[in-house]
């Protein structure tokens, strides 16, 4: 789980966003041109000057008058996030931009930035001029959305093998489980991520929590089994709350919005998480298996890398021959952890010493900087 | 901390630093002769004067503080700037690890650093800058430097014995017989995450954002190809190579570095610091090596001891700066006058056959140790000509005598060669070592 969530379709919305903001300046100057709609966000109000509007690229002009920090949504009818800006302060004036697609949406102003917000229903219409993509281009995203509902698809009989041993008390069984059931989604947790309530529900820390807010999840049962030595009544509950969300994740994800831009930062935000999570040792501060992620972080990244490849290759070979070795050099020195190049067995991560992990960093920088240029490698 | 391990450099900026900027020259400043006579390099207790508050640099008819003029000082010289300039307000230390095993890759390198490091010297931003280009992509720069001056900015690179190790970049041969492993010295408590190290980049600056943001950057462009091993950031430089002013104080309350080689004096610098063609390899020549000591202070037990012994152990008062039996800071010491284990007899160039280096040193505070107590001291940097005569016998004079020895311990260490200076836009950092 990551500490913040900028989902693929986030992404891919926000670099919609500075696109517009920074190409379009002078048009935005003259005058709130046809695609502009006025969101007033007050502390109990979130007013949207048309509720209709044609679909292709919008642009909310949001004024927060109210007394709270706020943050303002799109959001698809069933929660999932077209774009979203946070952090706007009273009195502010900010711009979201987004593509969309003629069909029914919610704009949500969250005073606070809590809770569910304040929601008003809004309808794009017509074809959408949405911009035409080259069949290279349609082609990468089409494979990785397959990508990503096989990962979800093989996730499920193997989170099953894993709840069922929690359920059935046998805790060495469910600790043998436990990493190989979550290896898919964190191949694909930028898009995961991307259906805004699955992610809390199923992958947080304890201190990830919210007030108020009840923990589930992986982590939920990996402290019950290693901390607590605990596989009983309880967790089994815990193991079919997990099943049960990771179902609606699996019947979802093949919904989602996906384009090559996101799929390109979708990769270097999975590295993010290596970063910042994984090499920290923090994801998995009690069965250790943190290198096991990593390993699926560093998959899923490549996968999307792969598929983006010939697009990138024609705009950019530089950058792609330096992330094939950067990849490839990295996939090395994780499988020195590792007992044989088939296996997601990985040395339990509080054996790996500083001077190791401070290795493993380093070859997540030097992998992660050139990959936060592929999208625009993808895009020139 | 020796005063040798403080002090630092003059305050001219001799290559790069002197054209911009010129020490002011008022009575009441000591002559630089009765500055050397007093030994120069070795010593950094007393120094002599102060680096940023003397130096000026002078704008039609007013001279303003240089720290204050926010100007740039020359990348460019038969040096490398960052050496004899006036010592700036603030430091960012990093010393890196080369990752990549391709010689290519690590000249590409150095290539790309010296263009980002002529920009950022001059106060411009990295590449195509911190905004305005591809909305897909990150910026070239991180631009927290955006709208800041120059800020006499110094970078300054050096090169550590392990880039020279056999089978790496075939530099075996080229490895300066001067740059030594240093030995072990009684007291050291060396930890190999803070010491060592195949470059450095010192980052000088009189705004510590402008010195963080170099240091930031190049680590960014370096990914991949290197990889920082530590680094240290500075403050309140504790030496001076501008001895005409008020010598800067030490985080043990003490005047520091009095008698620095002065920036501006060509003949000391020549004869101290800088490598002469007949030292040692070419490519090194109109260089110097740098040695780095992280010289952490036992600040709470300090703060306990009596005044007395406090002068007692440096060898000076506290309030003046002025030596034992001595009423100004800059009357010449009367070594035997001071106990034979006080600080400044122990590290006069008197005592260690005329020794000196050129300190620039900073104070460090990195917040709290687990237990509570300041985790400061002094990060000590000299430049030198010859670590043989320089470093290595003051310190160890020092480590086997010095009283402040209970005060202080030396925790990280490097050493690096330095090489001399990128003469203009087509030469690059090591360009005479690698090519």
């Amino acid at each position: 789980m990551r500490p913040v969530r900028l989902s693929v379709v986030t992404a891919a919305a926000t670099v919609a966003a500075l696109t517009a903001v920074t190409g379009c300046t002078e048009k935005s100057e003259a005058k709130g041109d046809d695609a502009g709609v006025q969101v007033t966000a007050k502390d109990d109000s979130c007013e949207v000057s048309k509720k209709e509007f044609p679909a292709g690229h919008i642009q909310l002009d949001i004024e927060n008058k109210g007394s709270k920090v706020t943050e303002v949504y799109i959001l698809f009818p069933d929660d999932r996030i077209v774009s979203e800006l946070e952090n706007i302060g009273p009195g502010m004036k900010r711009r979201l931009t987004a593509e969309v697609k003629a069909g029914s949406y919610e704009i949500a102003c969250k005073p606070g930035m809590k809770g569910d917000g304040i929601r008003q229903k809004v309808t794009a219409t017509g074809d959408g001029k949405i911009a035409k993509r080259s069949p290279e281009m349609d082609a990468a995203v089409a494979a990785y959305r397959k990508y990503v509902q096989e990962q979800a698809d093989e996730t499920l009989p193997k989170a099953k093998v894993f709840a069922d041993a929690v359920k059935d008390g046998h805790l060495e069984a469910a600790k043998e489980a436990y990493a190989d059931s979550r290896i898919g989604w964190e191949r694909t947790e930028p898009v995961a991520e991307s259906f805004g309530d699955i992610d809390p529900k199923v992958d947080l820390r304890e201190d990830g929590l919210e007030k108020g807010q009840k923990w589930t999840g992986w982590h939920r049962l990996e402290k019950a089994l290693w901390q607590d030595k605990k596989a009983g009544e309880e967790e089994g509950h815990f193991a079919d709350i997990l099943i049960k969300d990771l179902t609606v994740w699996q019947k979802k994800v093949g919904t989602a919005e996906i384009s090559p831009t996101s799929m390109a930062n979708g990769a270097k935000e999975l590295l993010d998480e290596v970063a910042t999570g994984k090499v920290t040792g923090e994801e998995e501060r009690y069965s250790h298996t943190d290198l096991v992620d990593f390993k699926a972080n560093v998959e899923g990244a490549q996968k999307s890398f792969e598929l983006l490849k010939p697009v990138a290759s024609k705009n950019d070979p530089k950058l792609v021959a330096e992330l094939d070795k950067q990849f490839a050099a990295l996939n090395t020195l994780l499988d020195k952890y590792r007992k044989d190049t088939s296996s997601y067995e990985f040395t339990s991560y509080d054996k790996v010493g500083k001077a190791e992990r401070k290795e493993l960093s380093d070859a997540v920088n030097a992998l992660a900087e050139p990959l936060s240029k592929l999208a625009a490698a993808v895009v020139k | 901390m020796s005063e040798q391990t403080i002090d630092s450099g003059s305050d001219s900026g001799s290559d790069g630093g002197s054209s911009s900027i010129s020490s002011s020259d008022n009575g009441t400043a000591p002559s630089r002769r009765s500055l050397l006579g007093w030994g120069g390099a070795g010593l950094a207790l007393g120094a002599a004067a102060a680096g940023g508050a003397a130096v000026a640099v002078t704008r039609g008819e007013e001279t303003v503080p240089a720290a204050a003029s926010g100007a740039a000082v020359p990348f460019h010289g038969a040096h490398q700037a960052g050496i004899a300039t006036a010592v700036q307000d603030r430091l960012h230390f990093a010393s890196f690890d080369v990752k990549t095993t391709d010689r290519a890759e690590l000249v590409q390198l150095l290539k790309d650093w010296t263009r980002a490091a002529e920009r950022m010297t001059a106060g411009h931003a990295v590449g195509e800058g911190a905004f305005g280009g591809l909305a897909e992509a990150p910026p070239d720069d991180t631009g927290e430097a955006l709208g800041l001056k120059p800020s006499r900015l110094t970078l300054t690179i050096g090169f550590g014995p392990s880039l020279f190790a056999k089978g790496r970049f075939g530099l075996e041969g080229r490895r300066p017989a001067a740059l030594v492993d240093l030995p072990k010295f009684p007291g050291d408590n060396l930890d190999p995450a803070r010491s060592g190290g195949d470059l450095c980049v010192q980052a000088c600056a009189d705004d510590p954002q402008v010195a963080v943001h170099a240091i930031r950057n190049l680590a960014r462009i370096g990914f991949g190809k290197v990889a920082v091993r530590w680094s240290q950031l500075g403050f309140g430089k504790t030496s001076s190579t501008t001895p005409d002013a008020q010598t800067p104080r030490n985080m043990m309350g003490f005047k520091d570095g009095t008698r620095n080689v002065s920036g501006t004096d060509t003949a000391a610098l020549d004869k101290h610091v800088w490598v002469a063609g007949k030292d040692g390899p070419a490519w090194l020549s109109g260089g110097s090596y740098l040695v780095a000591r992280r010289i952490r202070m036992n600040i709470e037990t300090w703060d306990r001891t009596s005044l007395k012994e406090q002068e007692d152990i440096f060898g000076r008062d506290k309030g003046e700066g002025a030596a034992v039996g001595k009423a100004k800071e800059r009357d010449e010491p009367f070594l035997p006058a001071m106990l034979p284990t006080a600080h400044v007899r122990l590290a006069h160039p008197d005592t260690n056959g005329g020794a000196k280096m050129l300190r620039r040193g900073y104070s460090f505070t990195d917040g709290t140790d687990g237990l509570g107590r300041l985790d400061a001291g002094l990060f000590f940097l000299a430049y030198q000509r010859d670590i043989g005569k320089g470093f290595v016998p003051v310190q160890r004079s020092l480590a086997a005598s010095d009283v402040l020895n209970e005060y202080i311990q030396h925790v990280g260490s490097a050493l690096f060669a330095v090489p001399p200076g990128v003469r203009d836009k087509d030469d690059w950092w090591g360009r005479a070592l690698l090519s």
